[in-house]
């Protein structure tokens, strides 16, 4: 059926206009005032909703196979959409691992079955992400992979890497670096610092981050081969990426709504909620972060969606899941903290939640444009809410930010031309 | 008074909480030292031991006072109980409350797991050494033995030498002592000294001398053997060489400045035998308080639980 959304303020990459768009057998037909629904269109009003291309989630873990207690494609697919995300690329450190042409496909074949988002399977680097032999990655690049990563743990091996990256930029895939040198983060918690010698935690060296994104940026350039860095959030890794850049190294980089928006203080009570790996850092990290969003040394905000149950939260901090629960709450606090306060554009927020990351894929999406798929997030951006987790359609109620109150509602989700999502009270 | 139903650490003890348990625990220290110890305050009551981690001497310690005070107690091996099979501490927690207990004193290997059970029982809870975060009883127990030997909390100097990153005693000892406006010097080597300790309020020193230096106490902490095999120091011998406290060093501490460890003692590492053994040492006397003071604090916890 098409579509046709009434009275949008339509982003156009600089400002807004109010305008009607027409979507037809699931691609952006029209753009312009006052369109006149055709026979048999389904049409939406937008009035006082922003229409952003659709938002593009490159860091998630979706749990299916092996841990769908915590999280499976269908959940995991509604908890996107909820969060105005047209589409996720989703992790491999599933049980089985997706090292193979198989597992790619049955992502992929989920994906069809549950017919929410569009979902984008990443592959391992290495079998079984053991760091020891590389995967499939040809057969994995031709059954729908768009990228690959160990992620939750470095390729330690720097030979392998260099083998990974050299032999997956033939068939056209970055890799994903999660940056953490295993020796030193040696079962570390938190961040080491004032805040876990009064916690008596393990700490996580700054170190142990900046090591690796040292190493991958020293690969990237030595090799001349595009490397991305996943969730950054030391102030020394940022400028890190920031004299990459500058020298022209092909390097990209990520950071997560949770490094921009908490510090390790929240740690000190022990909840296990505050629980995540890389580990929330100190406030000069936060605002190195939110200084590398600004002037561009970091492409994306990403979730690093890792939803758990209540049982592997329940624990001892020690032994507690690392990681948050954080389709649902990305937008909101991304525009409340970083655009409602003036930090940066509602442009550059685009770029950061859309065309960025469909760009450093290589990804479908990231603008409406004539041509390009229906994929649209409907939002309003003047609605307060209070945030609950007991309302999340994730099965992972696991998120340290119960009870905020955020600015930015999604409204509707839409995926080729598809509405995959609409919030109470919206009607079409 | 003590205003609340768990002792979780000295961080959030006021000084006038401190100040009340040592002074209850001084009147205990006369039921310690008479010949019948009879008390019947605590009669009917049960502390449930829960020790994750390999204990004599506070379990031990534990258990006297409850003893001493009329009530039972029990220690629940872990080792035979549910958590081997993988029960959580939560579920321990609920079991045992369900029990109608009053008390649990637990030892974990992991920060925050006194807190944790805390939260999940109505039984106050005494931690007994979290991981590395805090062991209040051994910290009041020093407190204890300072201030019947000193006079008072106030103005004193302690020297820690040891293992601090891995010490909950150290930590514990830290919290207390600034809030009382003492000074805690600390001097250990690099791998074994926690980041920022200064901004807690220790003196971080360069070397043993300067530590020492007008120290009113020393105290030695135990170096466990698994840090030097994961290679946090070389070897034992190097470690006493450069590290540990040895009688020609008391010339710096204070005159009269007394020796202080929370054992068991590593003879000849953190402290010569003759230190351990001289007439400076108060290792002993640290032991008998240790009872007084877990006997006060069953008294002032249980008082709170009455009260509401």
């Amino acid at each position: 059926m098409d579509l046709l959304i009434k009275n949008a303020a339509v982003f156009d990459g600089d400002g807004f206009t109010e305008e009607d768009i027409y979507i037809e057998s699931g691609d952006v037909k029209k753009i312009g005032p006052s369109l006149k629904a055709e026979k048999g269109c389904r049409v939406l009003d937008a009035k006082g909703m922003i229409a952003l291309p659709g938002l593009i989630d490159m860091h998630v873990h979706l749990r299916e196979p092996g841990f769908e207690g915590k999280e499976d494609i269908e959940s995991g697919s509604e908890a996107a959409v909820a969060g105005g995300f047209t589409q996720v690329c989703c992790m491999p450190n599933t049980d089985p691992v997706c090292d193979s042409a198989v597992g790619v496909s049955y992502i992929k074949y989920r994906q069809a079955e549950v017919g929410l988002c569009r979902i984008n399977p990443i592959g391992a680097i290495t079998k079984g992400q053991k760091g020891e032999a590389l995967a499939d990655i040809g057969k994995m690049a031709k059954a729908g992979a768009v990228a690959i990563s160990d992620d939750g743990k470095s390729v330690m091996n720097s030979k392998m890497m260099r083998l990974a990256m050299e032999y997956a930029s033939g068939f056209g895939l970055k890799c994903l670096c999660h940056c953490e040198d295993a020796n030193l983060s040696d079962g570390g918690v938190v961040n080491e610092g004032y805040n876990s010698t009064l916690s008596g935690l393990k700490g996580q060296l700054r170190a142990v981050e900046d090591i690796m994104i040292a190493r991958e940026i020293a690969l990237s350039e030595s090799l001349g081969i595009p490397t991305h860095i996943c969730h950054v959030t030391t102030y020394s890794g940022v400028e890190l990426i920031r004299e990459a850049k500058r020298r022209g190294v092909p390097v990209t980089a990520e950071t997560c709504p949770h490094y921009f928006t908490l510090t390790d203080d929240v740690t000190l009570d022990y909840n296990t909620n505050t629980k995540v790996n890389p580990p929330l850092r100190e406030e000069k990290d936060r605002l190195a972060v939110i200084e590398g969003l600004k002037d561009g040394t970091i492409d994306c905000i990403v979730t690093d969606h890792a939803p758990h149950s209540v049982k592997d939260k329940e624990v001892e901090y020690d032994v507690a899941a690392f990681g948050f629960s954080g389709l649902e709450t990305s937008f909101a606090l991304s525009y409340t903290y970083l655009v409602k306060t003036g930090v940066i554009t509602f442009k550059k927020l685009v770029e950061l939640m859309s065309s960025n990351p469909a760009k450093i894929l290589g990804l479908k999406g990231g603008s409406i444009t004539c041509g390009n798929p229906g994929d649209i997030t409907l939002v309003n951006v003047d609605e307060r809410y209070t945030v609950d987790s007991s309302k999340f359609r994730s099965k992972g109620k696991n998120t340290p930010f119960d009870g905020w109150e955020v600015w930015g509602k999604i409204k509707a989700t839409i995926v080729d031309g598809d509405i995959k999502y609409m919030d109470e009270g919206i009607e079409s | 008074m003590l205003r609340k139903k768990d002792l979780i650490g000295l961080k959030d003890t006021s000084p006038e909480e401190i100040e009340e348990i040592l002074d209850t625990a001084d009147e205990m220290r006369k039921i310690v030292d008479s010949k019948r110890k009879d008390s019947e305050l605590l009669r009917g009551k049960t502390l449930i031991s829960l020790f994750y981690e390999n204990s004599t001497r506070t379990r031990t310690s534990f258990a006297l006072a409850a003893e001493y005070l009329g009530a039972n107690e029990i220690n629940m091996g872990v080792a035979t109980s549910s958590v081997q099979k993988g029960e959580t501490l939560k579920d321990t927690g609920l079991t045992l409350n369900a029990m109608n207990i009053d008390f649990i004193a637990i030892r974990h290997q992991m920060a925050g797991a006194p807190a944790l059970l805390a939260k999940n029982v109505s039984a106050s809870v005494i931690n007994g050494g979290d991981g590395m975060n805090e062991h209040p009883t051994q910290a009041l127990l020093d407190f204890l033995t300072l201030r019947r030997h000193f006079g008072t909390l106030s103005g004193l100097k302690v020297a820690i030498l040891g293992d601090i990153k891995h010490s909950r005693v150290a930590k514990s000892n830290l919290y207390g002592l600034r809030k009382f406006g003492s000074e805690v010097s600390m001097y250990c080597p690099g791998t074994l000294m926690p980041m920022e300790i200064e901004k807690m309020g220790a003196k971080v020193a360069k070397s043993r001398e300067e530590a020492l230096d007008g120290a009113d106490a020393v105290m030695g902490l135990r170096i466990q053997l698994e840090r030097q095999s994961g290679g946090l120091f070389p070897s034992l011998s190097e470690y006493s060489s450069f590290y540990g406290m040895k009688d020609v060093l008391l010339k710096y501490a204070k005159p009269g400045a007394i020796i202080l460890h929370p054992g068991p003692v590593n003879r000849g590492v953190e402290l010569t035998p003759s230190l351990i053994d001289g007439d400076e040492s108060f290792i002993l006397e640290q032991v008998t308080n240790g009872v007084a003071v877990r006997m006060a604090l069953l008294k002032l916890l249980d008082e709170f639980r009455q009260s509401r």
